[in-house]
């Protein structure tokens, strides 16, 4: 069998890669580490966050290496003066708008590329109040990146459940329900997939908020158990 | 019990069709009722089989989709720069004052509701308005005052047009759009049928040089080509009449002026490419253009020139108008694909590009309004005598929008490779004052200063100049104009309308905004974080919108620095 390959230069290397692999793929090949925030192998990648993008054969504009395909022949640079310049600037926006205070894997981004987290003084940071409706998990959205996971699980990419969707637009977009009705009153059928595939503290079980409240695991228990059985009784009713 | 009655008739209408049936199931949906409850949402997620939670989210993305209860009559103010310098706030600011409301209200007695809009396409009747009336065609308002806004709605404006040689643009006859008997019985569209392939249209209007209109300026014949070309049986042509850059309005004026010319350009595209089924889809602060059309398609319709069977041969072709709901990104093609399909307006990665996967993952030629109106022409007098016109780089007439301190703001046709100079001078009626600076390219363009008047108007002198062409719109400042102020309506322009998918752009746009609105004191580095956002966005963006949304910002960084500079300053003299 023919193998189907390119051949392309990655960072002053020469590597050779499936036809049809993505430079994310390359570079992990390659060894290279590339930054991700939306990217997770479970979910349809939407290269949205823009945090991986690289420089390709010095383009008019970066590509975005999660979905961006290989090309043959063509030159890429991981980390230049354009690529640093765009993901050093996205941090420094992202920290502007979001509590990243339980998001390390960011927060480490930052310390990588020197991003500073003051640089935007006077910005609008999303204010959200955390959202406590229902016996299993909580929502956080101030820690809310809009990496769209927990809205792609919830619907073709998982679970066909439909609970979540995006409302309004712009920076002032939100991930929320039907009407922001409870989830106890959405289809939601509490998979917990969502809370899997948050990056940040923005989803939570209600075990692991309740400890961090400094509730004992048999308060919690009490607490979630009442507000389970009133969920069954209300459903009970329907 | 009612309201059942009445949307399940509304319902009833779009039986057995699915998701892409949305936006106009929502748009008659809050015709009858002003807003879209919860309730009638969960009997629409019953009739399209689609996810209350999606629902949702549309109405959300659309500004003029409302999920909660809104006055009988919305008025909505334009306060974009040129409806600015027209004193567009004062008649907001009089507007509220007499109804003793704040914008974004509604009055007790629920009557009226007052908001701010992003441009509305009337920038030569700044300011404008587009005013709603429950259960009734919204009405879009020339030269408003807060006085004639709470009287009768009248929109019997008819944009002065065209010279006897004007190949896009017609001499205004009566004031009102060109009829059927007018325009003619498709003649080109008759000759391309009988007398010419498909790949001969192509090949026509490859060889005119024609580049498309709508401010990307690739060649149309080579996209048409790519979509005859891609695998598949099914193929689509979408207008896209979502003309929504601020001080564009062309397409407007060629729509509300010459409807039959768009589509018979239509007709021709869809016979080149293979379609047999196109959408026009037009923004919808569009009214009266969107009522011009629906009326001249039925024209065309039982005229036989649309539909089924056209002329007795084999082509047949369905035109469906969408009118979309308030949001500037569904300019951009994908997205444009998207809330067609009745989505969020969400741009979509490109590659693959429409050309091979555009509606409904069909190969799609999607071209712009002025665009598709250069085609007739073309099939009748030839490429040669398109090419004849204008410039090698930017051949045919093109449209070119003015708007802001001129004597006489409007659409006009011109020759590229006149002087702006020229066009300042002797074309629009000249510069109102001393002249400070032109926007070229409308909000997504660049500041040309007043030693770069002698520049061609052309594609290629203005790409040489560091510019752009763009969509044509010039808009005139003079030495009057406090330019932060405009800055920040750009600012808050695009803020108001990034979609919110790409981080650059969700988040740059809001950082922009921010340091723009303090533009009267700037902090030290506001300069640096600017241009480090703006290029953020051009380069890290995945589309048009994010692409462009700091290139005026960034422009004025270069030609005025002053304005960025941390140090008190004077005001420019009033």
């Amino acid at each position: 069998m023919i193998k189907d390959t390119i051949k392309l230069t990655l960072d002053g290397e020469e590597i050779e890669i499936t036809k049809g692999a993505t430079l994310l793929e390359a570079a992990q090949q390659a060894g290279v580490d590339i930054p991700v925030i939306c990217y997770h192998e479970a979910t349809s990648p939407n290269g949205l966050c823009r945090i991986c993008v690289v420089d390709v054969d010095g383009g008019r504009v970066l590509q975005p290496a999660c979905v961006a395909e290989c090309q043959a022949d063509s030159t890429v640079e991981t980390r230049n003066e354009r690529v640093e310049r765009s993901r050093r600037t996205i941090l420094e926006m992202l920290n502007a708008s979001v509590n990243l205070d339980e998001a390390p894997e960011i927060q480490q981004m930052m310390a990588d590329y020197a991003a500073d987290d003051a640089r935007f003084p006077d910005a609008h940071l999303r204010e959200h109040t955390l959202i406590d409706d229902n016996p299993f998990y909580v929502r956080d959205y101030e820690q809310c990146v809009l990496c769209w996971r927990c809205v792609q699980v919830c619907a073709e990419d998982a679970q066909y459940t439909f609970a979540l969707t995006l409302k309004n637009r712009g920076h002032e977009t939100s991930v929320t329900t039907a009407f922001d009705i409870s989830m106890t009153e959405s289809p939601c059928v509490f998979c917990g997939q969502c809370i899997g595939v948050c990056p940040t503290g923005a989803l939570k079980p209600k075990l692991e908020w309740g400890l961090e409240q400094g509730w004992s695991a048999d308060e919690i228990w009490q607490m979630t158990r009442r507000e389970r059985k009133r969920a069954r009784e209300n459903s009970d009713g329907e | 019990m009612a309201i059942q009655t009445e949307l399940d008739a509304i319902l009833a209408g779009y039986e057995g069709r699915g998701r892409e049936a949305l936006l106009p199931v929502l748009w008659e949906a809050q015709g009858a009722f002003g807003s879209i409850s919860p309730e009638q949402v969960h009997r629409i997620s019953h009739a399209l089989r689609l996810p209350e939670a999606d629902i949702f989210g549309v109405i959300g993305f659309y500004t003029l989709f409302h999920d909660e209860p809104t006055g009988r009559r919305i008025i909505r103010v334009c306060t974009d720069p040129t409806c600015a310098l027209a004193g567009a706030d004062d008649v907001l600011h009089h507007l509220c004052e007499r109804l003793a409301i704040h914008e974004g209200e509604t009055t007790p007695d629920g009557e009226y509701t007052v908001e701010h809009s992003p441009c509305l396409g009337l920038c030569d009747y700044a300011p404008a308005a587009l005013a709603s009336a429950r259960a009734e065609a919204d009405v879009a308002l020339p030269t408003v005052t807060a006085e004639g806004l709470l009287s009768e709605w009248n929109d019997d404006y008819f944009d002065p047009a065209g010279d006897a040689d004007s190949a896009l643009l017609k001499p205004t006859l009566n004031a009102a759009p060109e009829t059927l008997p007018q325009y003619g019985d498709y003649k080109s569209l008759r000759r391309a049928i009988a007398e010419m392939k498909p790949e001969e249209v192509i090949a026509q209007v490859e060889a005119s040089g024609l580049i498309g209109r709508g401010g990307a300026a690739f060649p149309t014949g080579l996209k048409w080509k790519f979509t005859r070309g891609a695998a598949g049986d099914i193929k689509y042509v979408v207008c896209n009449a979502d003309e929504s850059e601020p001080g564009t309005f062309k397409d407007r004026v060629l729509m509300e002026h010459r409807p039959h010319l768009l589509l018979e350009g239509i007709a021709l595209a869809a016979y080149a490419v293979g379609a047999d089924k196109a959408y026009i889809f037009i923004r919808g602060e569009y009214p009266k253009a969107t009522a011009i059309l629906a009326a001249a398609i039925q024209e065309a319709e039982r005229a036989g020139l649309l539909g089924g069977a056209i002329m007795g041969d084999a082509f047949a072709l369905d035109i469906e108008l969408r009118r979309g709901a308030g949001a500037y990104i569904c300019g951009e093609e994908t997205a444009l694909f998207e809330a067609i399909e009745g989505k969020r307006g969400f741009p979509r990665m490109k590659p693959p590009y429409p050309t091979t996967f555009g509606l409904f993952g069909k190969p799609t030629a999607v071209n712009n309004v002025e665009t598709l109106c250069a085609v007739p022409s073309i099939i009748e007098k030839g490429a040669d005598w398109f090419k004849a016109i204008g410039t090698d780089g930017s051949a045919g007439p093109k449209l070119v929008s003015v708007s802001g301190h001129v004597g006489r703001p409007g659409v006009y046709e011109i020759e590229p490779g006149i002087t702006l100079r020229h066009f300042l001078d002797e074309v629009c009626g000249g510069v109102i004052g001393d002249l400070q600076t032109v926007l070229m390219g409308g909000a997504a363009g660049t500041f040309l200063m007043p030693e770069d008047i002698d520049l061609r108007l052309t594609f290629e002198d203005l790409r040489a100049a560091g510019s752009t062409f763009g969509s044509g719109a010039i808009m005139v400042f003079n030495q009057t104009v406090d330019l932060r102020d405009a800055l920040k309506r750009l600012g808050r322009f695009f803020q108001h309308e990034s979609c919110g998918k790409c981080f650059p752009c969700q988040l740059g746009t809001q950082r922009q905004v921010e340091i723009l609105e303090r533009l009267d004191a700037p902090q030290a580095g506001d300069a640096e974080r600017l241009l480090d956002i703006g290029m953020t966005m051009t380069e890290a963006s995945i589309c048009g919108l994010g692409h462009t949304a700091g290139i005026a910002v960034m422009s004025a960084l270069e030609k005025f620095p002053e304005l960025f500079a941390p140090i008190p300053r004077s005001l420019p003299p009033k």
